[in-house]
């Protein structure tokens, strides 16, 4: 058998049916491979970097491991942000990249790049297939590399002449032996003792939970051991949808732009109970005041997470979902009529509120409209910044898998591939919010998106600004708003924009006609329906609009350029050193 | 910080050392010293590594070490619980006048010598660390010429 069509064999018993991919020179004996093959999708992205956030998006809406790949030297190095992506979220991905002829390796030949080297430190393991005869073994050990243990990305680099070589008795593993990677799923029962005693003895208890609650399914399970104990639930932005947004336990998310019901609790909890969550600076504020008062139970499959940021009491290493079957059996209802009374004073009016407007159109007023329409159903994707932080605080999401956004590296231009990759494995519409910014990151990939006919409906909020980047210029560097106005020259001499008057001249009203370049036609130059909303009358219609059409489509808001994300932790404060939009001058 | 000399059995393949060294560079942990070779076993090699830093640092660095696809097992030894050698290569300038006198010194320290010309001779001497920097300052008034140290190499002791 060629080694091509080993290879293709090793994707249908891993049970692949979507390849995301971008062929080039040393695929193409793979490629002509393909070419017969009817049971699984090769999809033809138009950017590597499109197809590793697609198999990623893939991964993160069902579960299983995604699969990209990209051809040796540039369109291998094009993957490596997606791998970077999947590595810091722990996604299961198995990404290929075309090698040069085994002989040519190290010559500084014709699109060669040492892929093995250049993504060894952002992938869970990789491997160079160096013959033939070793291939099969490989395939088998990089999917269950991927999905195993704490999943993650892995490359595996395949030499051209590996692809068009002859293996006789060819056979696929039927089993997996590694013995230097045995993960360990159930969780010592004297720590889990330990940790359920200690949260018996809570007055001020805190469920922190974590990406690993979903990685791992233990959404159920979450929901019994919170609902059973009674206790408050604080979410990561990587476990939205893992505990359900709408229960009466959850207090919002925490760290950065976090609630203040969230922060305050860790600042006050006298037990704080980590499941599948790493402590992330995003998170934790200034480590040295975090968490003054508690005690800290972490349970995780990674003991490489456990103490690597806060110094932990009780360490469970396992897998969340296993172990909380286990505590299921022994945790009992706790008494916190005190504790859930502070928690409501801090929640207030809302866990997050900002300023209205019925002349300007507020980002948050899209991201509630948009959870209006979609019944707070929508499966939807992100890039990164401001739109990310608003949808996170203001879909309130029900369901574990619902939301892909990129939460370790904060990657742009992640949400059109990622949407585009979950929709090709649900078969159903994915959403997308983008920024200006970002959207333009690996917007090409509505070509992939219309000429396939895959539902994905993209929101971009427009504010004309890298927003993110322009909040922090704004709070911490005196307004010196320095190249993040997507509407600035390079002669311009930078705006200090207090916009009492009106702002910068090239902005204005005309705005929506000077800005590069103009959504709408781009959309519609790929034959995607699209529409420019400037008027908070308009935004609900719009909003249905998108929602009833069968097909992709894009609506970009003009929204109000200088809204802040808020509840706000300075980076470096502590927790409960929060600023309100309310502090707002 | 304190030294800590861990000892990594790992897979035999061509990465594993990369990968091994670009755990610590990444991190910025320092290897004072590092030593590799096959074992009894041709598709497992055994590491040697001599590296410093304080708890924290050091319980992070096991950690990552295990969480590494080709590591096999991992020991983090404390003082006293292990047996460790180290060898060394030296040439030293060398007249007809001290080389008896240096051959003395190599006996004391149960070296040998390995090769001898006019001006030079060139020692083997193994031992403890320790023992080996003794050795070194004690030759050489006499002139070094060339050193090669193999670091340490070390296994639990011996189990009674």
């Amino acid at each position: 058998m060629k080694g091509s069509e080993i290879f293709v064999d090793a994707l249908r018993r891993e049970g692949v049916d979507t390849l995301f991919g971008y062929p080039g020179g040393v695929l193409i004996p793979i490629y002509d491979t393909l070419y017969d093959v009817k049971d699984i999708n090769i999809v033809l992205t138009r950017h590597e970097q499109g197809a590793a956030h697609a198999a990623d998006g893939y991964a993160r809406a069902t579960g299983r491991v995604g699969v990209c790949m990209g051809t040796s030297g540039p369109g291998a190095t094009n993957l490596v942000t997606g791998i970077a992506t999947a590595y810091l979220d722990s996604i299961p991905m198995v990404a290929i990249s075309g090698q040069v002829t085994s002989k040519l390796i190290g010559t500084d030949a014709f699109q060669e790049a040492d892929m093995v080297g250049i993504t060894r430190p952002i992938t869970k393991h990789n491997f160079l297939v160096k013959t033939i005869e070793e291939l099969p073994e490989i395939m088998k050990m990089a999917f269950h590399i991927a999905r195993s243990g704490r999943p993650g990305p892995v490359l595996v680099d395949i030499p051209k002449d590996v692809t068009t070589a002859i293996m006789d008795n060819y056979e696929y593993p039927e089993t997996v032996n590694m013995r230097s990677y045995k993960p360990k799923y159930e969780g010592h029962a004297g720590q889990i003792k330990k940790a359920v005693d200690l949260l018996a003895t809570a007055k001020r208890p805190l469920i922190y939970a974590g990406g690993g609650v979903i990685l791992s399914g233990a959404e159920k399970e979450l929901l019994e051991f919170a609902e059973k104990m009674g206790a408050p639930v604080t979410t990561t932005l990587m476990c939205l949808g893992g505990f359900p947004g709408t229960h009466k336990q959850f207090i919002g998310m925490p760290g950065m732009h976090g609630s203040k019901a969230a922060n305050f609790s860790f600042q006050n909890a006298d037990c704080i109970i980590s499941l599948g969550a790493r402590f992330d600076d995003r998170v934790t504020g200034d480590t040295s005041c975090f968490a003054p008062k508690a005690k800290i139970i972490h349970v995780d499959i990674d003991p490489a997470s456990i103490s690597k940021i806060i110094a932990v009491d009780i360490p469970v290493v396992g897998d969340v979902k296993t172990v909380l079957l286990e505590m299921n059996k022994m945790i009992a209802p706790l008494e916190l009529t005190k504790w859930w009374g502070e928690i409501t004073e801090w929640i207030g009016d809302g866990m997050f509120t900002y300023r209205h407007s019925d002349t300007v159109i507020k980002p948050q007023f899209v991201i509630e409209k948009f959870y209006e329409v979609t019944e707070g159903k929508a499966i939807f994707a992100t890039d990164v910044g401001q739109h990310q932080m608003w949808a996170a605080q203001y879909y309130k999401m029900d369901h574990p898998k619902q939301w892909l956004t990129s939460g370790g590296l904060g990657t742009m231009g992640f949400g059109i591939p990622a949407a585009m990759g979950a929709a090709f494995a649900l078969k159903a519409p994915v959403w997308n919010i983008s920024g200006d910014g970002g959207v333009q990151m690996n917007i090409q990939e509505l070509a992939t998106i219309r000429i396939n006919d895959v539902p994905v409906k993209t929101i971009i909020l427009n504010n004309e600004y890298l927003g993110m980047v322009r909040q922090w210029q704004d709070l911490f560097y005196k307004k010196r708003y320095s190249s993040v106005c997507l509407t600035a020259q390079v002669e311009c001499d930078g705006c200090t924009c207090e916009r009492t008057d009106g702002g910068c001249d090239k902005r204005g009203d005309e705005r929506e006609y000077t800005y590069v370049p103009d959504f709408v036609k781009l959309s519609e130059s790929y034959s995607i329906p699209a529409k420019r909303i400037t008027k908070p009358s308009e935004v609900e219609a719009a909003l249905k609009w998108a929602h009833e059409l069968d097909g992709p489509c894009v609506l970009e808001f003009m929204t109000d350029p200088e809204e802040n994300v808020y509840p706000m932790v300075p980076a470096g404060a502590a927790l409960d050193e929060m600023i309100f939009w309310e502090d707002e001058k | 910080m304190s030294k800590h000399t861990i000892s990594i059995l790992v897979e035999n393949n061509s990465g594993a050392l990369s990968r091994i060294a670009g755990l610590f560079a990444a991190r910025g942990y320092n290897i004072m010293s590092l030593s590799v070779s096959e074992t009894d076993d041709e598709t497992m090699s055994r590491m040697t590594i001599v590296s410093g830093g304080d708890d924290t640092i050091m319980e992070q660095i096991n950690k990552q070490l295990n969480r590494l696809v080709d590591v096999i097992k991992v020991l983090d030894f404390a003082p006293g619980e292990s047996v460790e050698r180290e060898l060394m290569l030296i040439t030293l300038g060398a007249t007809n006048a001290n080389r008896h006198e240096i051959i003395g010194l190599v006996d004391i320290y149960k070296g040998t010598v390995v090769a001898v010309s006019s001006g030079e001779i060139t020692l083997e001497v193994s031992g403890r660390a320790d023992e080996i920097n003794d050795f070194i300052n004690l030759v050489r008034p006499y002139g070094i010429k060339e050193v090669a140290r193999s670091g340490p190499i070390a296994l639990s002791k011996a189990r009674k």
